[in-house]
């Protein structure tokens, strides 16, 4: 299929999102022009406040406890949600026994735990990853249970019959079955970890790219400043997701996303 | 000539499994549903024995209960002797359909059983039945990649390749085109010449019972019970259209209640 189409139009594909963005660069600037620009800063404003930002070392140091605190509370719930996801949904009964207790606290918004984050851990990173941490755990663990729980039985009988222990079975079976799930729930929850991220650095603490957008606005309307800012967190975001979907192009796993 | 014969076993070949008064009722939501029916069979040492029935008679269910998927409500199965318990890489069931592994690669596949071996050894093994089963070339490539029957004989030489006694095929061609289903059945009775395993074979197709089996056990519908065990008395090759295959195949057709017209 990719054989029959000629470098030109690849490239063409490929330049049609970026001449998209373009038309609304120039969309956005003429809009700013027609109104008076305290709505909204102009294109050129925000290059200003991301240049402002770099020279003044803050970006990279922003970027920089951003991902800090995304990836502690994220791999503590990685490491946490996914072994006991497993168990929970390979025992029957243990799913029947926290299965309630996960639907009440699951629909919990993270954000709501920002008063008992900091009850608990004071102001400062430790908050900000428990509530990355918090907002990780349950979607990290449903997914384990549910990946565990759609494992077709004819892999379990074929691994069973040709003499596994219990503990090959779980090696050579159930967790090469459960990958391609994981990896799309892993996705999915690292940009939860994005989000609740951001929300957290603007109560929790002092640094980050969620404190540069509450700060930029307190301390001086700086609006070039807050729309940097968005657009980084939106950049790193999609940087994230792109290197989470490179996993599931893995030979081994691919089986997983097929089609038929 | 009655097509009838005993329920034996000629005395010259060993019993290699044997099923007595195996009687089996599953429980679900309160309703007990009666399977299988005072089963009693017994299959020779490289015997191939084909169960035949229509479909949802519990003939996979008895498959499941020799592989030792299942264990019986009442009665026995035994392998070799001992009862049947649980699965055992002796015994080794070919699934109906997608039993390889997805996330291995046809060597991997084959060689899945053979951890225990040291890797020189492996390594023959797989490369022999990688060979047996026309699957040359293919060595790296992932189920996915593959076709319904280049999948089906990657599933069966994983079963031959951990040298099993026997093979328990749930209707393993039920999936495929006509044509492939043809080829594939050509190719077992291949292999299973080559390497004489006992096998039982699950199928709800009459003539791939006459065309494959030494012996048709004929199921009737639910609660299973053995209707009749037709002894096929053909050599292989066999020619579909001798005489006597036609007159094997039309008293089966008669024993399961069909006329043999559309």
């Amino acid at each position: 299929m990719q054989d029959e189409t000629t470098a030109s139009t690849k490239l063409r594909i490929q330049l049609r999102p970026i001449a998209f963005i373009a038309v609304l660069l120039v969309l956005w600037s003429i809009a700013i022009r027609w109104q008076p620009s305290h709505l909204l800063p102009g294109p050129w404003g925000v290059v200003g406040g991301i240049a402002d930002l770099l020279h003044h070392g803050l970006l990279l140091k922003y970027v920089v406890a951003s991902l800090f605190r995304v990836t502690w509370g994220f791999v503590l719930a990685v490491v946490l949600a996914i072994p006991l996801g497993l168990a929970v949904g390979w025992f029957r009964r243990a799913e029947m026994a926290l299965n309630p207790i996960l639907q009440i606290l699951r629909p919990i918004s993270p954000l709501a735990w920002i008063p008992i984050a900091i009850l608990w851990f004071g102001v400062g990173d430790l908050a900000a990853i428990f509530l990355i941490f918090v907002g990780c755990f349950f979607p990290l663990m449903l997914t384990a249970i549910n990946a565990v729980q759609s494992i077709p039985a004819v892999y379990v009988n074929a691994g069973r019959n040709f003499g596994l222990s219990s503990a090959a079975l779980a090696y050579r079976v159930l967790y090469p079955a459960v990958v391609p799930n994981l990896i799309v729930g892993l996705r999915i929850t690292l940009g939860i970890a994005w989000l609740v991220v951001v929300a957290a650095e603007m109560i929790a603490v002092s640094s980050g790219l969620g404190f540069l957008i509450v700060d930029a606005r307190n301390a001086g309307n700086r609006y070039d400043l807050v729309v940097a800012g968005m657009l980084i967190i939106g950049l790193i975001g999609l940087l994230l997701d792109m290197g989470m979907r490179s996993l599931e192009k893995v030979k081994s796993f691919r089986w997983g996303y097929s089609e038929d | 000539m009655p097509v009838t014969q005993p329920v034996s076993v000629p005395a010259a070949v060993t019993t290699k499994l044997s099923v007595e008064h195996v009687s089996m009722v599953f429980e679900r939501d309160g309703k007990s549903t009666h399977v299988l029916n005072d089963i009693n069979l017994e299959v020779g040492d490289g015997e191939f024995v084909c169960l035949l029935g229509p479909s949802g008679c519990g003939k996979s269910t008895l498959l499941n209960a020799m592989a030792g998927f299942l264990s019986p409500t009442s009665g026995e199965i035994r392998a070799g002797g001992e009862v049947v318990r649980k699965p055992d890489p002796r015994r080794i069931f070919v699934f109906q359909e997608r039993g390889v592994f997805p996330w291995l690669t046809v060597e991997g596949n084959i060689g899945f059983g053979l951890s225990q071996l040291s890797r020189a050894e492996r390594e023959k093994r797989i490369a022999y039945y990688v060979k047996m089963v026309g699957l040359e070339g293919f060595e790296k490539t992932y189920p996915q990649e593959l076709s319904g029957g280049m999948k089906q004989r990657l599933e069966v030489a994983r079963a031959l390749a951990v040298n099993p006694d026997m093979l328990l095929l749930d209707e393993p061609f039920g999936a495929l085109d006509s044509i492939t289903r043809l080829i594939m059945r050509g190719e077992l009775l291949r292999i299973w010449e080559a390497e004489r395993k006992t096998i039982v074979f699950v199928t709800h197709d009459i003539d791939e019972a006459v065309q494959l089996a030494d012996r048709v056990v004929v199921m009737s519908a639910r609660p299973a019970t053995i209707q009749q065990i037709v002894n096929i008395d053909i050599a292989h090759p066999r020619d579909i259209s001798s005489p006597r295959y036609l007159e094997l195949r039309d008293g089966i057709f008669k024993q399961i209640g069909l006329a043999h017209k559309l």
